[in-house]
């Protein structure tokens, strides 16, 4: 045990060691019976002796975990504008859903004759994002956003093999996500950027450019995470399909259309969709999520497998690769995220087509209310309205000494989640809002509030509380250099 | 709508704030071809009761696993999970959290990932570990991969006996590279080392690495030094799979065989059926080649004020930073997914860990007893740790089915899997955990008896 001293006057602030510091051994926290083995047919391996691994009762590993929590911020604690996230309110109707024995208590291998119930709740989900999005086809596979451009690009791929053309770059704007590019290396692509125009788009001089033969896919983000629509999208569509490319939409932002308008009326390809985003299911404090990719027509049948039919009276799972001739293959193994779908087509249930179109009207509303208040106050990178994320810089910042993340670190004092930083890199020292339809007028106010506060110190050239902060988070300001210079990636005995 | 957090007044008034009189002038940008005249084929929404109520009617048609006697396997497991697991994951700090990119306030999520992480180490024999990957299968890419990028060699001799689909989704990660894939026979299922010749003698200076899995697809376990000194010996990577991790706990771990990366599906642990996922990829490898390593991963460091601290680390490799020249372009990970192994291995200690994976050893050892005892099966293993192989006079798939009748779930028909392996039309995986009772496994053997 670590707790050598009193911890005298640390109150409700939370000093937990390491699990591995309250170590004893002789404990257990589960109780299994007294097992002999009379045989062992391990063949040539040896059993192992010492792991290293703690021995403890079930009440220390509660406390241990509910105190370590306690350091958490989180979307149930308080506002969580973290851009292109959409850190949404999660219903616990969902967690209760997903707990059903009947869905949670079943393997993915057995027979298909006991297993109905789930198949048709898969396939129920695939109705609904086929009809949310307009496409024709879903693939439920990818286990994120980042594996669902994967299969939509890999889907592209198959295709221009199959049409005899070897096509090498995908075009991706500046502002997309980092998973855009690492996707398409993933793929073998090279990538090529196309500029922005002044409000944050896609340049159609730049990217008429750089379209010729080579290009086998343009990746875009709509609306694009400067917030901003993409309103040439039937144009640059137009011309992607001319020079024979295909048109990828990265829909991490589909949050801002969802039940307002069908994706696939805007002339794309193949989207992925963040079910942990737009649809609510936990971010769980990085995952799971999973990004089921809608495909046209002429995509599908190079989609990966399995994916699930209704066919003959009864539900089936296409799983054998050999029945599915131009499948591009598995992405993993089994049938995919399925805790994730249960929580998504609740959350798709409860709200309903009516409940959906508010969710993208409402978030839409929320950050052009903060966009227009702390507009007041320091310029956004762009003027025109935005979807439902707003896109600020650090030009107010400029000559104060104080960078964007020192910004950020005071809104932590302030009791606030910062929003996204740095991100995205069309702009200097970015701060990306997104407020998400969860949110009150009342949540909102406090926080512009506190932002245009944190402004006006600026302005009035206080230093200390951006440098010092943050002072109200129980760690004080954390030395990244420090962790990557010494790297230490684990409790050693010694450590 | 319960979700929905404005009244008319406060819409009205943040309309007017933003100088706008109705929403949808906000939605200008978007062309009218798509804005006008959307319909959508779908129900308006539903009360918590009535979304229940469809739900609970839906499980219905679902034979729930936990329920009958159960010996499925083939990669994910069924096994008890304590009540305190679930409780902790379900607390909204842990479960409605993103990535820690506040380091100050999301101690929490890193302290217990650098957990995860030294866990993840211990129990697999080696140095260092990331901080999850989505699962097992696609760990097994990622690390293929790696092994590409330290080794600049494109050949991966890989052996049947890794369970099909990973193989399969190995084979769609690397296809698109040009890494080329050499599949080992297996000749006879439930022979750990019997194809072992075969796979060293493919090694040679154009080898990346070479993947195994232990227990392989068919149960079967031993000793894999060969292969690792002949790894050594032409500077190919060893990557060796493990499909039940909870067999960590008996075995002599990969790390101590001369494995160069390890990769785990963790779902055994904490994690729970769910008809195939989420589940948790656990990756681990030598802390030389940390540089090289896909995902997320969390470092110690200090703050301000020398408090001890977590951050997330080495940022240069992921696609945020390095974009095209990523790792891995994984972002998204299994975060709650890593913390409930987290939390279910704390629970167990060496302690328990080690018990439970007797326990699973003794209740294999015992199906496998009864089963020598039935008429014109054979049993293929000359080992295994908690699952294994047998063949039957005749389908396997309709002996599976008559048993789903019967109430009981008696095993993974080979070939739903495996499309190429000579008699797989017979062959039965089957599996036994903590779960399986005396009187599960008589049933299961009664069965048999009466069947064939």
């Amino acid at each position: 045990m670590i707790l050598k001293e009193s911890s005298y006057g640390a109150g409700l602030d939370m000093h937990e060691p390491l699990i591995f510091e309250q170590g004893n051994t002789g404990r257990i926290g589960v109780d299994l019976p007294d097992t002999k083995l009379d045989t062992i047919r391990l063949g040539k391996c040896k059993i192992r002796n010492t792991i290293g691994l703690p021995d403890l009762s079930e009440p220390q590993v509660i406390r241990h975990y509910t105190r370590i929590s306690r350091n958490n911020y989180s979307i149930d604690t308080g506002f969580y504008p973290l851009g292109s996230c959409s850190m949404k309110h999660n219903p616990r109707l969902n967690e209760k859903i997903a707990r059903l024995p009947g869905l949670k208590d079943i393997h993915p291998f057995q027979p298909i004759s006991s297993v109905q119930g789930a198949l048709e709740l898969i396939y129920n989900l695939q109705e609904w994002l086929k009809e949310l999005t307009g496409m024709p086809f879903v693939s439920i596979c990818p286990a994120a956003g980042a594996h669902g451009e994967l299969c939509g690009l890999l889907s592209i791929k198959a295709s221009l093999n199959n049409k005899g053309l070897e096509r090498s770059i995908v075009l991706i704007p500046e502002s997309a996500h980092g998973t855009n590019p690492a996707s398409a290396s993933f793929c073998g692509y090279t990538t090529d950027k196309i500029e922005e125009d002044s409000f944050g788009r896609i340049n159609l001089v730049s990217l008429e450019n750089k379209l010729d033969e080579n290009v086998a896919a343009v990746m875009v983000t709509n609306p694009n995470t400067c917030g901003v629509f993409e309103k040439d999208i039937l144009e640059i569509s137009k011309r992607v399909h001319e020079a024979g490319a295909y048109l990828y939409c990265d829909g991490a932002n589909f949050n801002a259309l969802v039940g307002k308008i069908k994706p696939a009326d805007l002339g794309i390809d193949a989207m992925h969709i963040n079910l942990h985003k737009t649809f609510s299911t936990p971010h769980g404090g990085g995952g799971p999520g999973a990004g089921p990719t809608v495909l046209s027509e002429e995509l599908a049948q190079y989609a990966p497998i399995p994916h699930v039919i209704f066919t003959k009276n009864k539900y089936d799972i296409i799983e054998n690769i050999n029945s599915s001739r131009n499948s591009l293959g598995r992405m993993r193994a089994f049938h995919c995220q399925m805790g994730t779908f249960i929580r998504a087509l609740t959350f798709c249930l409860s709200h309903g087509k009516d409940g959906l179109k508010k969710v993208s009207e409402i978030s839409v509303l929320n950050a052009n209310y903060v966009k227009s208040r702390i507009s007041k106050s320091i310029k956004p990178s762009y003027k025109l309205n935005c979807m439902h994320e707003c896109l600020f810089d650090d030009s107010f910042l400029r000559g104060s000494g104080i960078t964007t993340l020192d910004f950020a670190k005071a809104l932590i004092d302030e009791g606030f989640h910062p929003p996204t930083m740095y991100f995205p890199l069309v702009v200097k020292g970015a701060m990306l809002i997104e407020p998400t339809e969860s949110e009150n007028k009342e949540t909102l106010d406090l926080f512009c509030n506190s932002f245009i506060r944190l402004v006006d110190q600026i302005k009035s050239g206080n230093k200390d509380i951006f440098l010092n902060a943050p002072q109200y988070s129980p760690w004080k300001r954390l030395d990244e250099a420090k962790a990557a210079r010494n790297l230490n990636l684990r409790w050693n005995k010694t450590t | 709508m319960r979700y929905l957090p404005h009244n008319d007044e406060a819409i009205s008034r943040m309309l007017s704030e933003i100088g706008v009189s109705e929403v949808d002038e906000l939605f200008s940008d978007v062309p009218s071809k798509a804005l006008k005249n959307v319909k959508f084929n779908l129900p308006n929404h539903m009360s918590e009761l009535e979304v229940e109520r469809y739900m609970k009617n839906l499980t219905k048609n679902n034979l729930v696993a936990s329920e009958i006697p159960f010996f499925i396997g083939g990669g994910a497991y069924q096994h008890h999970i304590p009540s305190a697991v679930d409780h902790i994951i379900q607390r909204g700090e842990f479960l409605t959290s993103y990535t820690p990119y506040q380091a100050e306030i999301s101690q929490g999520t890193l302290q217990s990932l650098y957990e995860f992480q030294t866990q993840v180490s211990m129990i697999t024999g080696m140095e260092i570990a990331n901080a999850s990957m989505y699962d097992g299968s696609t760990a097994s890419a990622e690390a293929v991969l790696m092994a590409g990028r330290i080794t600049k060699k494109n050949k991966i001799v890989i052996t049947e006996a890794v369970h099909p689909q990973w193989i399969e989704t190995i084979k769609t990660f690397i296809n698109p590279i040009g890494m080329k894939l050499l599949k080992i026979k297996k000749k006879e299922p439930g022979k750990f080392e019997d194809n072992f010749g075969e796979i060293c003698g493919n090694i040679d200076k154009d080898t990346a690495c070479v993947v195994i899995q232990i227990p392989d697809f068919f149960g079967s376990v031993g000793s894999y030094t060969d292969i690792s000194k002949k790894c050594n010996e032409y500077g190919a990577l060893l990557i060796v799979c493990v499909t039940e991790v909870l067999s960590l706990g008996l075995l002599n771990p990969p790390g101590k065989f001369g494995a160069d990366i390890v990769v785990c599906e963790g779902q055994s642990l904490g994690v729970g059926l769910s008809f195939g996922g989420p589940y948790v990829g656990l990756f681990s490898t030598h802390k030389k080649y940390v540089r090289y390593m896909p995902g997320r991963i969390v470092g110690q460091t200090s703050d301000k004020n020398g408090k001890r601290g977590w951050v997330l680390t080495l940022n240069t490799r992921e696609q945020h930073i390095r974009r095209e020249k990523a790792t891995s372009n994984i972002c998204t990970n299994a975060g709650l997914c890593a913390l409930a192994f987290s939390i279910h291995l704390s629970l167990l200690g060496e302690t328990g860990f080690k018990k439970l994976a007797v326990v699973n050893h003794e209740r294999a050892n015992f199906l496998y007893d009864a089963l020598l005892l039935v008429k014109n099966i054979s049993l293929l293993n000359d080992s295994f740790f908690n699952e294994f192989v047998i063949s039957l006079p005749s389908s396997s798939k309709d002996f599976v089915e008559h048993a789903c009748r019967k109430g009981i779930m008696a095993g993974l028909p080979v070939e739903r899997l495996f499309f190429s392996l000579p008699n797989s039309k017979n062959m039965l995986l089957i599996a036994a955990t903590e779960l399986n009772t005396d009187n599960d496994i008589k049933k299961l053997v009664k069965l048999f008896k009466d069947y064939f």
